[in-house]
Formats: C-alpha cells, structure tokens, sequence
C-alpha cells in the first residue's frame, strides 16, 4: 500500500514535456495551482480541466498510474469533503440526526473536491515528468537570487534531491520492518492510540536507525566523490532555455490570462 | 621508489571512544603498523574478515580518514598533507558496499555525472564521460533508469561507473559484493578485472570471499588491525591452517586438494582451480600406474 | 506444513500482473532440515513469507498442522509463533536499549509475562552461542556477526516448531557464516526445530540440509536431495544457479575416466571418493 505512492516518483516517456526546461513547469505548476484557485463558472472549469488532459495527454504518462498516486491521499479527500458537505450554512435539504446537509455544501464538497483531485494531478505531473535533480537544478537556478541575501540555495536543493531519492528506498525499509516484526508477533493495527503509538516504537527506532547509518555512507560517498558545496561544481546538465520552453511560456500565460478573461466575462 | 601507487609505512589509526565530556575512555586499534606496497596497475587484494581492521585502511587511501601515526603515500603524495586531499580523492576512487547508499544520483546517468560535475569538468566532457564510463561496466543501455528498478550487481556497476567518469589511476573497492547475490557478485568482478586489464586501472579489492582473490596479483590478508600474511594467491592459499587462524576459508577446491594432502596424496601446494586439481590428480595416477606396472 | 497449489499474484488487476508464485505444492515434514535456492527474484522470499502468513496467497491453501490458515478464525499470531521467520539482515529489526530486552520482545507480544520471556530469552540466547556477560548490553555495540546471532534469537525464544531464515549469513565473514550454520545444525539436532533455510550458496545448502527446493521463476523447479538436485547441475547453470564446486570436479574426473561417484557434494565425501579411487592402485 505504501509503495502505491505515485508522487515523487519520476516516470519516463520521452514526451514534449519531459524535455521541457525544468523551470518552465515550476512555473506552469504555479500557474495551474492559481488556475485551479481562480477559475469561475462551469466555463473555467472546463477551460482548467482540458488544460490539465492536454498536459497529461502530451506527457504520455498513462492515467491510470497517476490515479493510483490519489488513492493514498482519499482519506485526506473524503475527510475534507465530509467538512464541507455538513458544515456548510445555506439552504438545507435534508437532515441526518443533528447534520445538516446543504445545497450550498454540496457545491463546496464537490468543488473541494475537483480541486484537490487537480491539485494533486498537476503536482504529480511535474514530479512524474521531471527528474528529482532536474527538479532542483531548475529551483536552484530558480532561486539563485536568494543566495545574495545568504540563503544557501545549492544546499538546499541538494538537500531536497537526496530526500527524493531516498523516499523510496526508506518506504520500502518500513516495509520491510514491519514485516519483520509482525513476524515477531508485533501489531500495529490493533489497540488504542497510546498502544498504536507505542507499537511503532519496533518499527521507528530501527527506521531511523538505518536512515543515519544511511545518511553516514552517503555523506561519505559524496566526499569520497570529490563533492565539497556549490563553489566550482559544473553541471552535466546545464539549464538552457530552448525554443520549446519560449513556446511554453507563451502557452502558459496565454492560459492564465484566458481564465481570467473568463472570471470577468462570465 | 615513487613510482608505487600506495605505499604504507607503519600506518597507525586508533579509534578513541570519549564519554560526555569528551575524555577519552578506550582506544581501539584498527590499524596496527601496516606496511604495503602496490604498484600502479596491479590487481590486489586484501583480505579480512569483518573488523580486521580492512575497511579503516580502505577509508584511509582515500583521506576519509587521517593515520594517527606513520605515513601513507597515495600516488607519491602524503595523505596528511591537508593540500593534497582533492589530488588523491580524484586519483583514488572508492566504491562501497552498500549499493544503495553511494548512489546519489535518481537518474544513472545523472549519478555517473556527480563526480565530475564535483571536480568542475566541463559539460561537454562530462557526457562523454559518462557515456564512457558506462560502457565500460556495460550500463550504457540503462543510462535513462532509475537506479531503484536495478539490481544489486548492476546498482555496483553503477557506482563502478560513477568512479571510472572521473579518471582515476586506482579504485579501492570496500567489500563491493558482500551484499550481492552470486550472478550480481560474478557481474561486478568482471567489470573490475576488465577495467584492470583494459584501462590499467590500479584495482585493490577489499573482501573476505576467498574465491574473489585467485586472479588477484597479489594479496594481504588483515587480522585485528596487522598485515598478517602476504603473497601471491598461490602462496596465501597453501596455508590453508594459517588462513582459518584468521577467521578465514579457502576456495573449496583448494581445501579439497589440502584435506587430500593430509590424507597423504601427493599434491601440490596452494592448488586454486579444478583443472590444477585434476591435472594433479592425474598424475599422480600416472605415477602409481607406473609402479604397479614395475612392480609387476 | 502443507501448500496445496498456491498462487500469489502481484498487482492484479493492474498492467504490471505477474505471478510471484504460480502453483506450488509443497509438503514439509516435521524435523526436517531443508534449503531453499534460487536466484533473486525467484519466488523464493514470497514462497517463505506465505508460510507463516505474513502474504496471502491469492488462490490456494495452505495447512500447518492439518489446519487451513486460511479458514475463519484461524489465529495468524498463532501460526507465527509456531513458525518463526527470520528475514535478511535480521540485525536491522533490533530497537531495544539491551540485549535481553530485545529478545524478549516476542515472547512479550505472545503474552507470556516478564519473567517467563527472560527465562525463554535467556535459553534462546544460550541456544546461539552468546555470552551471558552481554545480556545487558546495548545490541548495537555488538559486531555484526553478534547483532546477527541475537536477532535470531529474538525469533527462537518465540520457540517456533519451524524456523524460517532468509539468508541469514548474508555479509558474514567465512568465520561468522560457519558458526551461524552450524549453530542451526545443532538447534536441528538437538530441539528437533524444522529448518527452512534460504540461500544462494550451493555449498552452504549441500553441506548442510537434507532437501534442496529450487526455486524458479515462481515455481517449483526441483525437489529432492542435495544429491539428486545437484544432478540436474547443468539445468541450473541455465536459471542462473551452480552446483557446489565440487560437484563439477567429480563430474570433470570421470570424464577423464576416473571411477569416483558424482553423488558426493562436500568436500568430505569428494575427499572419500578421491581417496578410494587412488588407494585402488596400492
């Protein structure tokens, strides 16, 4: 179940998209983030979901496999929708026992709801086009300005690429864990919160064990690699804007001004 | 006397445990005077089992760690000297033994470009680099995956391919196989040998798999801290009592051909593979059918 | 033990269906010592976590002591710890402050009170040959080897009828691996545990176990003694398997019309064969 998790977890096609300059679909991602925000009317709504097909569609990244990186987080979206169908004041329509459930909460489950379920797709499609490094090689440029003011950008993004690297193989170690001690006759479903909480003691401490003895090779890889921070490092892919990305951004602003066109129009 | 590639001289490192406060309660000796001497090109081998000290004087060569006491040379340069870190870390590359946790890159190529990106290579070379590197250890064709989706053996060729791309004169491998499967241990024992032969490359290999060893030029073996035995594969393996003292075995071919020894066949020493044994064994019925044709 | 055509199939539904086991039919006997090989993704580390209910099969039964696991009610937590698995690199699963504490962790979870688990900790322990002067220590500041011993322990005070291990020499020096080996082979004698030892090392497994189970490809590609697995030495070549070394070499000398027999696959019986055929000159 926990291997089901489809964020983070880049997914080559070769497509139009993959190739584009990692900054672009930051940018893209931010703009798709506003759109999702900002779009009024069953008119924007269609606008913003022929967006987001068209992009997965160029992307090659098959739906299903992006459907399946949803499932993790139903919960999440169930819970939210649950909120918004109760406790949404307006016009009633019908009452169970003391909840009352409102036209008006209706439409604000469904909308939280579509807009969660985008939010997500369109997160998901920059980690599952762009590789974590490329990820943080465009955030790294992205943010270079920051380093005036002492941020230490290149660590950070390095940071950040490490984490991505590593998700997988730790969700796998806890895997691996819990079976272990379930074999030893552990369990972590049963019980109350302070039992739960307790049982996770077997599996957290030796995860978090292995994560620093982890962390200790790596660090001593990196250095037995030459590495020491930002300073003279080159880049085997340096980011250079190409016409696509031109065209990208053009496509991009094109679409966010459409919307907003439409918030005013309609 | 420069032209050595490593060159160990009474070589000394103590680990110190300290308490809270900083005072220190025990020391440890990883290593304990070694002397070694290898020559560029060589294939060698050093041999321990786990904790005899193998694995501190791998960290050593490549000034992750610094000698407590004695002198190491890397190359002709003395690894205290803080100025010729980089020089050595670029000219000794360092594999280890866990696959997944030296692999730093999400993309194989992209890992393969991490050190020379590290040693400011410039973007062009880089990429040629790489696509050189991983032909050498025979990933070109996984250049776009994941390293996550590979296995054990082709996650080390990975890591080989990583150090290759940045033109080192030796590779110190770290126990590269203890965590592999066999077909993943023969895979990563190819790649080194050929990088060996074709490329030159100063190879140590540091293991405790005895069958790792037979083609090696020359091997140590380590036991708590001191280079306790010294030779060509041969000579190591024709002590096969010496090598059990310490913790080790040999090939079973070789422990075959010593039990039959014992036994009173007139074997040679130090036998390595199944076609030595067999030829032996040959003949000496040879020999015996000869007597028995005399005595007749 | 009993499997009766067992399948396990991994996502499905999905595009990536694949059977991990595709129907195996296995029956293990009380008291036996048996390995279990196969090359990396075989089936085989599927086939042991079906066998103390740890994966379910997707079609297919499974009968531990003429019981169906399977069947509403059954008690999982029983079967575990009726069959204890050790899973690889079990040094990792280690996370209390002291020895002892850690092996009495399964004890605890199977109810029993403190003092019963320490009284069944202690003879685990004992049963893998570790000083009692470290009882009270942290299990990380063992070596690596030690580490090894204690986590099987903390399987065996759970005082399984049948021990599962999954490579449980993996990373071990010659040294560390024998002395794991042989201390199972004196658990097997002495206890009467049945042994299920997966491995890669034809001749750890031949020295050692009285049946070999080869795994390929999800099934069940051999089932027989050492010495009639080792017979099919060229088919395992072809999934990526060897037979023992010396296997080879007793096939090679007869080619070369020495007499000796290809059954043997130690070194001691190779060195009996070899011995006999070059004292039939004197």
């Amino acid at each position: 179940m926990l291997r089901d998790i489809t964020i983070g977890q880049y997914y080559p096609t070769g497509s139009v998209i993959h190739r584009m300059d990692p900054r672009v679909k930051l940018f893209g991602t931010l703009v798709f983030l506003i759109s999702v925000f900002a779009y009024k009317g069953i008119v924007g709504l269609a606008v913003v979901t022929l967006f987001l097909a068209a992009v997965i569609r160029i992307s090659k990244v098959p739906f299903r496999y992006m459907v399946k990186g949803l499932r993790a987080i139903m919960v999440l979206m169930l819970i939210t929708a649950l909120f918004n169908l109760f406790l949404t004041p307006g016009e009633p329509l019908f009452q169970i026992w003391k909840l009352k459930i409102t036209k008006e909460g209706i439409a604000a489950a469904v909308r939280m709801a579509i807009r969660l379920t985008y939010l997500i797709l369109g997160t998901s499609l920059m980690t599952l086009t762009t590789t974590p490094n490329q990820l943080t090689d465009g955030l790294e440029k992205a943010l270079r300005p920051l380093n005036k003011i002492h941020v230490p950008v290149h660590e950070i993004a390095m940071m950040m690429s490490i984490a991505l690297r590593f998700i997988p193989i730790l969700i796998e170690e806890t895997d691996k864990i819990m079976k272990a001690q379930t074999a030893r006759g552990a369990n972590f479903d049963e019980g109350n919160i302070i039992q739960k909480a307790k049982s996770l003691v077997p599996l957290l401490v030796p995860l978090f064990i292995s994560a620093f003895r982890r962390a200790n090779d790596l660090a001593m890889a990196m250095e037995a690699r030459c590495y020491c921070g930002g300073d003279g490092r080159t880049k085997m892919k340096p980011l250079r804007y190409q016409g696509l990305d031109y065209k990208a951004y053009a496509a991009l602003i094109l679409y966010l001004a459409l919307l907003f066109v439409l918030r005013v129009v309609v | 006397m420069t032209s050595l590639m490593v060159k160990a001289r009474q070589l000394v490192h103590e680990y110190i445990r300290r308490d809270e406060e900083g005072n220190p309660i025990a020391t440890h000796t990883a290593l304990d005077h070694v002397d070694i001497d290898i020559k560029p090109g060589s294939f060698v081998a050093i041999l321990g089992h786990n904790g005899s000290g193998k694995s501190t004087l791998a960290k050593h060569l490549n000034v992750l760690l610094n000698p407590t006491e004695g002198t190491l040379w890397v190359d002709g340069k003395d690894t205290s000297d803080a100025d010729n870190l980089w020089k050595i870390r670029q000219n000794t590359g360092m594999v280890f033994q866990n696959p997944d946790n030296q692999i730093i890159g999400s993309i194989v190529e992209e890992d393969v470009g991490f050190g020379p990106e590290n040693i400011g290579v410039p973007t062009d070379e880089i990429w040629q680099r790489v696509e050189d590197s991983l032909k050498a250890v025979g990933m070109l064709k996984y250049r776009s995956h994941s390293p996550n989706k590979l296995s054990g053996g082709q996650k080390q060729r990975v890591a080989i391919a990583g150090v290759v791309a940045m033109q080192p004169k030796c590779i110190v491998l770290d126990e590269p196989t203890a965590m592999l499967d066999p077909n993943g241990r023969k895979e990563v024992l190819k790649t080194v040998h050929e990088l060996n032969k074709k490329k030159g490359v100063t190879i140590i290999l540091i293991t405790h798999y005895m069958e790792e060893v037979t083609d090696a030029d020359y091997v140590y073996v380590m036991d708590s801290g001191a280079v306790v035995m010294q030779g060509t594969p041969r000579e190591i393996f024709s002590r096969v009592d010496s090598l059990k003292a310490h913790r080790m075995d040999v090939p079973q071919i070789t422990l075959l051909a010593h039990e039959l020894k014992k036994a009173g066949l007139d074997l040679p020493d130090g036998i390595l593979t199944r076609e030595e044994l067999i030829e032996a064994l040959e003949k000496l019925n040879e020999s015996f059918k000869g007597r028995n044709t005399l005595c007749q | 033990m009993k499997l009766d055509k067992v399948n396990y199939i991994y996502g499905q539904g999905s595009a990536y269906e694949m059977y991990a086991l595709k129907d195996i039919n296995l029956e293990i006997q009380d008291g036996q010592f048996i390995g279990v090989i196969g090359h990396t993704g075989s089936g085989k580390s599927t086939l042991i976590q079906h066998m103390n209910g740890l994966l379910r099969a997707t079609t297919g039964t499974i009968y531990y002591n003429g019981e169906d696991i399977y069947a509403e009610g059954y008690s999982m937590r029983k079967l575990r710890s009726k069959v204890g698995l050790v899973f690889q690199y079990p040094e990792h699963q280690l996370f209390e402050t002291t020895i002892l504490a850690d092996v009495c962790f399964g004890p605890m979870n199977q109810g029993l009170d403190k003092n019963a688990a320490e009284l069944r900790a202690f003879e685990a322990l004992r049963s893998v040959g570790l000083s009692e002067k470290l009882y009270e220590q942290s299990p990380f500041d063992l070596s690596g080897g030690q580490k090894r011993r204690v986590a099987i322990a903390g399987v065996l005070a759970m005082k399984p009828e049948v021990l599962i291990l999954d490579e449980p020499t993996a990373g071990l020096d010659p040294k560390g691996r024998d002395e794991i080996l042989d201390q199972l082979a004196k658990l097997h004698r002495e206890n009467h545990i049945t042994i299920i030892l997966v491995s890669h090392s034809m001749e750890d497994v031949a020295k050692y176990v009285e049946r070999i189970i080869v795994m390929n490809q999800g099934s069940v590609m051999y089932d027989d003694s050492p010495k009639n697995v080792f017979r099919y030495y060229k088919e395992l070549e072809t999934v990526g398997l060897a037979a023992p070394q010396v296997t080879y070499l007793m096939h090679e000398l007869r080619e070369k019309g020495f007499p000796v027999s290809i059954e043997a696959t130690t070194v001691e019986e190779a060195k009996q064969e070899i011995l006999k055929v070059m004292r039939m000159h004197d």
